[in-house]
This record gives structure tokens, sequence and C-alpha cells, in this order.
């Protein structure tokens, strides 16, 4: 299902496959805040399930509910079979989590940081050295296992966080924004690294993201989320395809008349207009090569320029657009205010 | 169990990494126990006072006589001739002279004929320090010429006799038990207080709240890490500064052995206390703020500089339940008076008593989720 009214989706289509995680309209209150707000959706097993959206939309709560860390005001959230708020102890044991922040000690070694987490897991001593040679293997951090935390990079400590969260040899993984504050290389490779760990550990993971091309590339199932309520969700390709049009072309004119949005949205094929700025549009079309010739024949049976024309396939910021009526990348490029980073506990 | 021992040597192995907290833990109450153990208690030398004499007779020459004596031996004060009472007292009041003597005319003869005779001590009291120093040298020096010059063979006046229990105790060796206290409650603010809240803030304790690790493994963890450290900063600061301060107690096995104990029970008193204090505390500006404030209010009230007996009642009432004044109780009995462990049961008893209290209290506020 994609659509937002229901507010609930199960797992895909296809031959029934247990469901790692199960989340029944689940709602987390803060006074008369509601930061979501009756939320269900299930995750099979093996999947990688991807909630996107802006910052501050709810997916932090929904990841730290069903992480037990925060307590669930009504609903039922169901991990790895048991009930997070009754079973909440077997739930911690089959889970790993990846917080948002780095909470790996910069002071502790490598190998520190993975061998105290695995004693709070109480992995034996055996188990927990091959545990520890294994996940150092499986994020490449082999060679810097003696080094403090604090002399590595950025993406490195990042990939520590992701060995730490599987140093028990979790069922579920939770990964709260695994890449915000990496550069796009360290980005790229965290990607790679959590695809390769999926397809090796057979790993069910459940990601909050908010950049689109993260959640296209790494999801095989994506919800939307925006204000605590889950507006659509279905695999990447079935979210583009519930928005009308199959191709986004913009267009940018030398300069704004009033008439351009009315003319351009009377054009054959185009199923919808946005202004982006003066003269420049999206125009959402379900066939951009025929769009694109009656732009630039009406651009010039006008006596119009045209500045830019680009033809695009259509983006999950534009399945965002159409579900919350703004755009993902407008809630990032706002301009920068300086804000505490967000204390535990405190609302989203 | 493990996962108790896992926070203890996480916190363990961060602190000997990061040596910032043992230092600052150590450095302040050593500064000022050399700053303040030398800068009080020291006698009083070099003053200058006044001499006013309207007399000029033979007994007011044994007074200048004595004054000279104290100048050249002691070097108390020495003495300025003034040849008006009025301007003499004006020094006085305006700090060039720290005090003056006016030796009244007709002096010698009313001594001579036992006449009441009387010399006059002009004090600046706004200072406590000097003026009790030069009083008690000016008495010394009346009680000298009183006295006659051939003793009676059998007094007949009631003598005091003082024993005292113990070898002088000077500034220094007085101020070690508050700052061995102090030391370990700069360590317990900063590793128990600042630090825990820090990690709170940096989603350190995030980490630990998605593992099965338990309330009760997390909070013993903690505080046993945190008592772990109050000790060490204890035993640290006992044996330098008893170097320090020139006290050997420390090369008896017995009285370390109470030490050792006293040490402990403070770190669990201590930390229970700030565990409780902070348990539900998330700004990090907390602890820092609460620093001072704590320090006022739980190290001065307990008896660590001045005696508790002279303390107002309500004040008293505070000391009486100041984890402090036990822990510096203990301390001066063993340290200062090697009182053995009869000394100090009293304050054991308290301050591991205390230490549960507030961890029994501080662990079901203590909360399991974010």
């Amino acid at each position: 299902m994609m659509a937002a009214s229901a507010n609930s989706a199960t797992a895909q289509a296809g031959p029934p496959v247990p469901a790692a995680i199960e989340v029944a309209n689940i709602v987390k209150r803060y006074g008369d805040f509601e930061a979501v707000k009756g939320v269900s959706f299930s995750v099979a097993e093996g999947e990688i399930f991807g909630l996107l959206g802006p910052n501050g939309a709810g997916k932090s709560t929904l990841i730290r509910m069903m992480t037990t860390l925060v307590p669930i005001t009504s609903g039922r959230a169901i991990v790895a079979g048991h009930d997070v708020v009754k079973d909440s102890d077997a739930v911690r044991r089959l889970i790993g989590v990846i917080p948002q922040a780095l909470t790996s000690d910069p002071d502790l070694t490598v190998e520190e940081n993975l061998s105290i987490y695995a004693k709070l897991y109480s992995v034996p001593k055996a188990q927990r050295e091959k545990n520890i040679a294994e996940v150092l293997e499986a994020v490449d951090l082999v060679k810097w296992r003696g080094a403090q935390t604090k002399t590595l990079s950025g993406g490195m400590r990042r990939r520590l966080e992701i060995a730490r969260g599987l140093v028990h040899n979790p069922s579920i993984f939770f990964l709260d924004e695994p890449t915000t504050g990496l550069d796009p290389v360290s980005r790229i490779a965290v990607w790679e690294m959590l695809d390769n760990l999926r397809r090796t550990r057979k790993l069910t993971m459940l990601i909050t993201t908010h950049y689109m091309e993260e959640a296209d590339k790494l999801c095989d199932r994506i919800a939307i989320v925006d204000h605590g309520t889950l507006v659509a969700l279905g695999t990447p390709i079935e979210l583009k395809h519930s928005v009308p049009g199959a191709n986004v072309v913009e267009v940018h004119f030398n300069r704004e008349t009033p008439e351009w949005q009315q003319r351009l949205e009377s054009l054959d094929d185009v199923t919808s207009v946005q202004a982006e700025s003066a003269g420049f549009y999206r125009v959402l079309t379900s066939s951009g090569s025929r769009t694109t010739m009656q732009l630039v024949e009406l651009a010039s049976s006008l006596g119009e320029t045209l500045t830019s024309l680009s033809v695009q396939n259509t983006s999950l910021d534009d399945v965002f657009v159409h579900y919350t009526g703004r755009q993902l990348r407008d809630e990032q490029v706002k301009p920068p205010a300086f804000t505490m980073p967000p204390r535990p506990g405190a609302q989203p | 169990m493990n996962r108790m021992f896992a926070i203890v040597e996480r916190e363990m192995r961060k602190f000997f990494r990061s040596p910032t907290l043992m230092i600052m833990s150590l450095m302040l109450p050593l500064m000022q126990l050399v700053i303040m153990g030398n800068a009080f208690g020291g006698k009083i030398v070099g003053t200058r006072v006044a001499v006013v004499d309207y007399d000029h007779g033979p007994q007011a020459v044994k007074i200048r006589e004595a004054f000279q004596a104290i100048a050249v031996n002691i070097k108390t004060f020495t003495t300025v001739d003034y040849t008006d009472e009025k301007q003499a007292r004006e020094d006085v009041r305006t700090g060039k002279i720290d005090g003056a003597v006016i030796i009244p005319a007709q002096y010698s003869r009313r001594v001579y004929a036992q006449d009441a005779p009387v010399i006059g001590f002009v004090a600046d009291n706004s200072d406590q320090f000097t003026s009790s120093s030069l009083e008690a040298e000016m008495q010394l020096v009346v009680t000298a010429l009183t006295t006659p010059a051939v003793q009676p063979r059998l007094a007949n006046t009631i003598a005091l006799e003082i024993v005292e229990l113990y070898p002088y105790v000077n500034y220094m060796k007085f101020l070690l038990p508050a700052t061995v206290a102090l030391a370990m409650y700069i360590s317990v603010m900063i590793g128990g207080g600042m630090l825990y809240i820090d990690d709170k803030a940096r989603g350190v304790h995030e980490g630990y709240l998605v593992t099965p690790i338990t309330k009760l493994e997390l909070v013993m963890g903690l505080n046993m890490a945190g008592a772990i450290k109050a000790t060490l900063a204890g035993i640290s600061l006992t044996v330098i500064g008893s170097l320090m301060a020139g006290l050997g107690v420390i090369f008896h096995p017995e009285a370390l052995a109470e030490l050792f104990c006293l040490i402990l029970v403070t770190a669990i008193a201590f930390n229970g206390m700030m565990f409780l204090l902070m348990v539900r505390v998330d700004d990090p500006l907390v602890p820092r703020a609460m620093f001072g404030v704590l320090n006022t209010l739980l190290f001065y009230p307990s008896g660590a500089m001045y005696p508790i007996a002279a303390f107002p009642k309500w004040l008293r009432a505070l000391a009486v339940v100041d984890p402090f004044t036990y822990s510096i109780h203990g301390f001066k009995a063993i340290l200062l008076k090697d009182g053995g462990f009869q000394a100090i049961q009293f304050d054991l008893f308290f301050l591991f008593t205390f230490g549960m209290a507030t961890l029994f209290i501080a662990t079901p506020l203590f909360k399991r989720t974010l």
C-alpha cells in the first residue's frame, strides 16, 4: 500500500516471509505533543527497510521505541518475535543498534570498544574473540584494531559503530541515520558495507535516513514518515510509480511570466507542475521526450528563450513531494541555525 | 555480574588513559594544602608598634627593654617612638603601624607605690590574627613585669598544668584530613558527576541501554567505577599529603589499613550522594554549576576548618547529615591522633550506611529508558 490515509502497510506480496518486525498502531506522546501518530508496518526477515523523512518527522522516536529505548505510549511492537514492552530483555539480546550519535569511546581502542560491548551482551570469551575478528574483517578495520578511536576518521568511526552493533551476532540491525555527517565517498563505502553485511549475515535491517539516494540505493522497501505519520510505503520502484508521471522535466525560462504555470499544465501528458523559482519549473509528465519537444515549440512560438532543459526519471524526492506537499531537500537546506545536539529523551 | 564489570572496565580504562581526572582531582587539594598550610598558622613577625612614653621613668625603661628583647629574639614587632598619643592612634587606624603602647605619666611612681599601674595598648582588631598575636605578646610582657624578682618557695596561686597528648600539629597537618576528603569529593564530582552527565549527553548511555544490561548492573557498575576512582584519589593524596606535612602515620601498617577502610567508605558515601543528585540530570551544565555550591554546603559545615561546636544550631544540624563531617573526623582521628579503629568505627558505619542508602534511593530513580 502507498496511500497516506491508511497509515499502515504489510510486507510485500509473494510467498509468505516471517516478519522480523511488526509494528501495530504505535503512538508516542510527550505531554500534548504527539511525535508518532499510530504508525503500523512490518518488516520481513532479511529485508532492508528504510524510514525516510525530514528531521523531526518521528523516525528516531520510532526506532527508539522498537529498540526499547523509549517507552511506547500505545500500540504494539513485536521485534524478532518478542513484544518490545513485555519482553524487552529478549528483544535487546537479538538486536543490534547503531544510534545516530557516535557513541564509541574515543579514549579506548577499536578492539576495547568491541570487547566491552561483547561483554555487555554476555558473549563468552572464546566466541568474543572470534566475533571481534569477524566484525573487524567485515567493516575493514582489522589493521586499526589497536588504534585509539579518537584517531579514526569519521567514516572509520561510523564503521566501528556498525561493528559494535554486530559484535554479538544480532538477527535484526537498527541503524539511525548511519551516514549522517559523512562525506560522499565514506557514505558510499558504508552503503556497500551494509549491503555486503545483509548478504553475508542474512541480517534484517531497519534504517532511518533523510537521504533520498541512500533510501533508493539501499532499501528493499521504504516508509515515508512525515509529522509522525506514515504517509507512504512500498519498494522504491512502487513508490515512484505511484506518482503520476514517469519523468520529470526541469525547465528554466529566461524570464518569468504569470501564464507559464497555466501553459505548462495544459501541455499533453503533463500531470503536475511545480514552480521552483522565477522562470524555473519542475514538470511531471508521462512522456519526457514528448513534453520536451512541446516545451521547445512553446518557447519558440512565444519568442521566449530556454536557459536550461533536463529530463529525469521520477525520484523519491518527487514521491516525497507528492505525498507531503513539500520537498524533503527543502527541509535540509534551511538556513543553518545553531542547535544543540539532541539530548537523550528530548522530544524529536 | 560480567556486564557490571564491563562498565567498570570501560570506566577504568578511560580513567587511566586520560589522566586529566586524576591530575585535576589532586591538583586543587594539593595546592590548598601547600598554600593554605603555609599561609595560615605561621607566627606573626615584623609588625610595627608605636611606643608613646609620657613617663620616661625607670619602669618605662624596663618596658622598652622588654620590647627590645622581643624585637631581637622572636621578632614579633619592632617599636617606633611617638610623642603624641593622638597621632599614634591615627596611624594605627590608617595602617601605618600595627599597634600602639601608651605608657602614661606617673607610671613608674604608680608601680613603686603599687597604685594600680596601667599600660595602654591600642590594637587594630579588624585583623584578628595580628592583634591577638600582639595582645598575647603584650600580656607576656606585663606578666613578666608583674612577677616578683624572687619567687616564693611555695606557690600561693592555683596553677593549671597542661598535658598535650600529641606532638605539635602545624596548620598543614591540621589541614591534611580535610584535603584528603576534598580530593575525593573533586574526584567524585568530576568522575561521577560531570563525566557521567557528559557521557549521557554524548549518547554513551544510549549505547548501554540497548544492551541486555539490567538497571542494577548498570547502576552498580557506574558507582563501583566512581568509588574506585575516588579511592585512588584518596590514597594518592593521603600518601603525598602525609609526606609533605611530615606525618609518618602512612608507614604504620595498622594505620594504613584503617585509612584504606575510611577512604573506601568515604568513596562509597560521596559517590552514592553524587549519583543520587545526578540520577535524573541530563544537562551537562548542572554538575558544573553545582560544584561550588556543594563544596560550600558540605565542606565548610563539616568542621574541616572550624570546630562544629562553634556553629549555630542550624549549621550543626547540617553537619550531622554531612558525610564530610564523618570522613574528616575519621581522617583526623587516624592521621593526627592515631586513634585506631575504635576512634573511627562510627564514622565507618555512618559513611557506609549513607552510601548504601543513597544508592538504594537512586537505583529506582535511574531510568532504564531515554
